[in-house]
This record gives C-alpha cells, structure tokens and sequence, in this order.
C-alpha cells in the first residue's frame, strides 16, 4: 500500500474501533440508573465511560488524520447507520441484567486480547490507546467473569436467563474473527490486528468459563455479520436516534 | 505500613518525569500549578497524581502536557481547565493544553508521600500490583472486603473493612 492508502485505512480503522466502542458504551450508559442495585450501577457507568473515553481517543484520530476539520463529534454524531461500522453485537439492545453481562464478558475477552496485539501496532497513536485501554480491560474482564459464574452457579432463574443470553448472542460471535481487506492489508503492514489469530484462545477461555458457570455452549449452527459493511440490525438506528437527537435536531450545537 | 515497605524503584517514565521538572527552565510556572489539585481528589495535585507532565513556553504561550488517568475520566476536563485558569489568573492567558497518550498513566508514578497524602484523605492507596493487600485507610487492618470493583469513579474500588466497618474507596493499580 502506499503512504497515502496507509493513511486513509488507517483513518477508516480508527473509525471502526471507535463505532465499536461507541456503540457499546453507550448500551452500558442505558443502564445509569437502572442498575440492580447502587454499586452495580456505579460499575456500569464507569465501564461505560471507559468504553466512550476510548472512542473519543479513536474518533480524534481518525479526525487528525482526516485533517478536514472533522473532529471526534463529527463521527460520533454526523453519520447514519449505514456509515456506522461496529460489530453487530454491541449494538444489540442491551436486554436484562444477565444479557448485559453475557455480552459484557463476551466481548472483555475478545477486547483485552486485541487490544493486547494492537499494543504493538506501528502505528504509534493506535499502539497508545490499546496500551491505556489493556489497563481498563482487564479491570471490565475481572467483573464480567465474576458475574458469569454469579449468575451461572446461582438459582434456576439467573442460570436460565444467563444461558438465554449466551444462546442469543453466540450467532454474532463469529463477526469478531472475521476481516476484510482493510484490516488484511494493515494487519500485513504491522498496523492492526488480524483477529483470526485471536480465535483459538477466546473460544478456550469462553468454554472454560461457560464450564465453570454450569452454562451450555451453544451448538454455532447460526451466525450473523454485516457490521463492518455497515449492514446493521435495526437496533442500531433506533440507538442513533436517541445519541445524536440533539445534533439532528440543532445541527451544529455546541455546548 | 505498606508504604515502608515499597521497594523504591522509580518506573523509567516517572524518572523523566521527575527529571524534566527538576531541569526545567521554568520552577515558577510548577510551582503555580502545585496549587491545582485533582478535582475529585482534592487532597493531591495534578503533579503529585502523575497527570501533570511537562511545561513549555512557546513565544507568551504556555503550553501544559498532560497524560489522561482513565480513557473516559470526565474529570480529565476540569482538570485542563483548571490549569488553564491558574495559569490565566497569574498573567498567562491563552495557554494551551497538550493530551499525551503514551506512556500511559500508571499508579506507580505516585510518590510515596502522595500515597500518604491519599490515606490521610480516606482512600487507600494502590498496591504495587493487583494482588498487593489492601488495608483500611482508618484503621490500618488487613481484614477487608471487596464491595465492587467500581467504586465512586473508574479509578477506584470499593471496600469496606471487617474492623471498623469503614466502607472506603481503594485506588485501583493501574
Ligand atoms: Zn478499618
């Protein structure tokens, strides 16, 4: 690739990880104030905000390398549906508690290992954040996995609710293995990560870990994908307009 | 006391840290913002957190290089403007603020007396790695529980001690 079509996938990969954490944190964000109880709120908000913090230093990036005048604002509120391209499994609605949290775990694993790869990135500033965001992962990994055995091991109707989730989000685990020639081409380049490499370890500790929680991993007879493409569930348009009302409304509000 | 016992080694980019200020040209302007403290932590500043990084002047620019905690810390803006008002308030209007990402903020950048500093104001400490013990900032016991990984912001846990009942906030090794 040359330095130019470096630069404009590197921006375009940026903006992906964003739109990843983006949409997640925003479904954590939902919970502010419904949690079960106080603590458990705290928690969700503060895993949320981490998630937001890390798609802001990803949108900003992708903005200084834009070098437009677009800003982290520009990305986050600015674009519909089709523009989005985070994996479909964080945009699913965020369903009750024991969902929440299966998707949570789900997805705290799959994070800190990518982000542990992406750590080594040649891109500097992509290599920064992961190396900020490893420190939270392991933090949002350690309360997700607890929850999974809490709820799994726990009575009749949290275990029930718990394996309901698993087997509702499972057909949407494979899209975080997969890539395109995008992330080929940067993963080739020493930019980003070629999530493949990242399967084999996330299905053996997700196993150990459904193992332990008495939970059944589901048979995989399904799967869903699009996300990156931008062909979303119609969750996610639903979820965009609540995030960016003020802005469809008073384009160009500032605060 | 847990404090005591750190082995002192200073992590390399704390070192430069440290080094940058004690070599700078400009004592005045870190001393001035010795006075800005963490807003949600009043008890240490910015310097003593690890947050405050460098200062340059530009022409009449200011220019302060700060490192965030946490990826999403909303406290990290009041901070950036709290610098920027002191630093108004004592005849440098229009002074910028630099984010630096790496190396990333660790609490291992704290000096023991901030450490101290953070035990006296109620919140215990970080430990040296996830599985340090931790200790009740009033009463000094080992006999505590983890209430939430989370406590009042990203950058803490939640304990309470079986001693004295203290329900408080530990500073969570990062
Ligand atoms: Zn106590």
């Amino acid at each position: 690739m040359s330095d130019s079509k470096l630069k404009e996938a590197t921006r375009q990969y940026a903006i992906r990880l964003g739109d990843d954490a983006l949409v997640l944190g925003h479904r954590l964000s939902e919970w502010c104030s419904n949690g079960p109880f106080l603590e458990e709120d705290l928690a969700l908000t503060n895993v949320a905000l981490d998630f937001i913090g890390r798609a802001r230093m990803f949108y900003s990036y992708a903005a200084e390398l834009a070098a437009d005048g677009s800003t982290e604002d520009t990305y986050a509120y600015t674009r519909d549906c089709r523009e989005f391209s985070n994996l479909l499994i964080h945009e699913l609605p965020r369903g009750d508690f024991a969902f929440s949290m299966a998707r949570q775990y789900l997805v705290d694993v799959y994070n800190l290992a990518y982000m542990e790869a992406l750590r080594t990135s040649a891109d500097g500033t992509l290599a920064a954040i992961a190396d900020k965001a490893v420190k939270e992962s392991r933090y949002h990994l350690r309360r997700s996995h607890d929850w999974m055995l809490r709820l799994g091991d726990g009575t009749d109707e949290s275990r029930q609710r718990l394996q309901r989730a698993v087997d509702e989000l499972w057909g949407y685990t494979p899209e975080l293995f997969a890539s395109d020639a995008l992330e080929q081409g940067l993963a080739d380049a020493g930019i980003g990560v070629d999530a493949a490499t990242l399967r084999a370890a996330w299905e053996q500790a997700v196993s150990a870990t459904l193992a332990e929680a008495t939970l059944q991993q589901p048979a995989g007879d399904w799967e869903v994908s699009g996300g990156r493409r931008g062909l979303h569930t119609e969750s996610l348009g639903h979820m965009l307009s609540e995030l960016q009302f003020m802005q469809r409304a008073y384009p160009g509000l500032q605060w | 006391m847990t404090a005591n016992s750190r082995i002192p080694l200073l992590p390399a980019e704390e070192y430069e840290r440290r080094r940058r200020r004690a070599n700078s040209a400009l004592p005045s302007l870190w001393e001035l913002l010795d006075a800005v403290k963490d807003p949600e932590i009043p008890a240490v500043s910015l310097w003593e957190l690890g947050v405050l990084q460098d200062i340059a002047l530009e022409e009449d620019v200011v220019i302060v290089t700060i490192t965030p905690t946490y990826s999403g810390c909303p406290a990290m803006t009041v901070m950036a403007e709290d610098i920027l008002q002191a630093l108004a308030e004592a005849g440098y209007p229009g002074s910028r603020i630099v984010n630096r990402l790496s190396p990333a903020w660790s609490t291992s950048w704290m000096s023991d007396d901030a450490r101290e500093k953070l035990r006296a104001y109620g919140i215990a400490p970080p430990g040296e790695t996830d599985n340090t013990p931790v200790h009740c900032p009033r009463c000094g016991s080992g006999r505590v529980r983890n209430v939430s990984q989370f406590g009042s912001t990203a950058c803490k846990a939640l304990y309470q001690c079986g001693d004295c009942a203290e329900l408080f906030d530990y500073f969570k090794p990062i």
